[in-house]
């Protein structure tokens, strides 16, 4: 039998979350670069255009749960890259937790940020 | 049955030259992700100015709000649009080899998994070279 080498944590979920949001982020990314560089242009950027896109309700949505995915998988993936180098104990502790505030800052940080296009609270 | 190879530690990045296809994906993706996550909090940071341009109507409808301008002075530098190129083909690579790595998970074209590998680095390359135009356009 082929010897285990993986990157992630034996028996954790993690792995699997990985993948569920690697599917997604797949189609979303694909799509933000698309709507963003290709169907509208760099050099045309403005707070109107930006706030008719982000008044659409399912936009919204959209771009909320690509944040919350993205910043999932990015900093999951940092927090799984630095176990595979050999990470434990305390440091890893502490690792852990200043990655769940940063990604916390960051979730909070692009919803307001939505918010403020559409014409929500920034809180 | 599967067979197990030694092929050591891809950590050890000194043996590089001794690296199969496989290993090269990994670093890659390992490379891209990083990239891609430092880009995000950036990219939020960036975005923020529309918080502080939220309550400036005057400006929002004259396009002078703090947003705008920032985001319009950012496109105009040659640096930026370039660093951007560099970020479409880290996001390709990344998404083309993550849909490599989910068919490798559920075990589709394991025999192949190397040409795929250089098919992503192909196909990347292709869409970088053929996005040049649209990314640079209105900067000259």
């Amino acid at each position: 039998m082929a010897e285990r080498y993986s990157s992630f944590e034996k028996g954790g979920r993690r792995w699997l979350w990985q993948r569920i949001t690697a599917a997604f982020l797949v189609v979303v990314l694909a799509f933000h670069f698309f709507l963003l560089h290709f169907v509208n242009h760099a050099d045309e950027v403005s707070f109107l255009a930006s706030s008719a896109r982000m008044t659409d309700l399912t936009y919204y949505s959209l771009m909320v749960l690509f944040l919350i995915t993205a910043t999932f998988h990015g900093v999951n993936g940092v927090y799984n890259a630095l176990e595979n180098q050999g990470l434990s104990g305390t440091k890893k502790r502490v690792v852990k937790y200043t990655l769940i505030a940063a990604s916390v800052v960051l979730v909070v940080q692009g919803i307001r940020t939505a918010n403020a296009w559409a014409g929500l609270p920034t809180f | 049955m599967s067979q197990s190879y030694d092929r050591g530690l891809v950590e050890d990045f000194g043996r590089w030259r001794e690296f199969s296809a496989g290993m090269w994906a990994w670093v890659f993706h390992k490379f891209t992700g990083w990239v891609l996550v430092g880009y995000l909090f950036t990219h939020i940071a960036v975005l923020s100015t529309a918080i502080s341009a939220a309550g400036q109507t005057q400006a929002i409808a004259a396009e002078n709000d703090v947003y705008t301008t920032v985001i319009v002075a950012l496109e105009s530098l040659l640096v930026v649009r370039i660093l951007e190129v560099g970020l479409l083909a880290v996001a390709v690579f990344h998404i083309l080899n993550g849909c490599r790595l989910l068919l490798v998970d559920l075990g589709v074209g394991l025999e192949s998994q190397d040409k795929s590998f250089y098919a992503s680095l192909i196909l990347t390359g292709a869409i970088v070279v053929a996005s040049v135009p649209t990314f640079l356009a209105g900067v000259f």
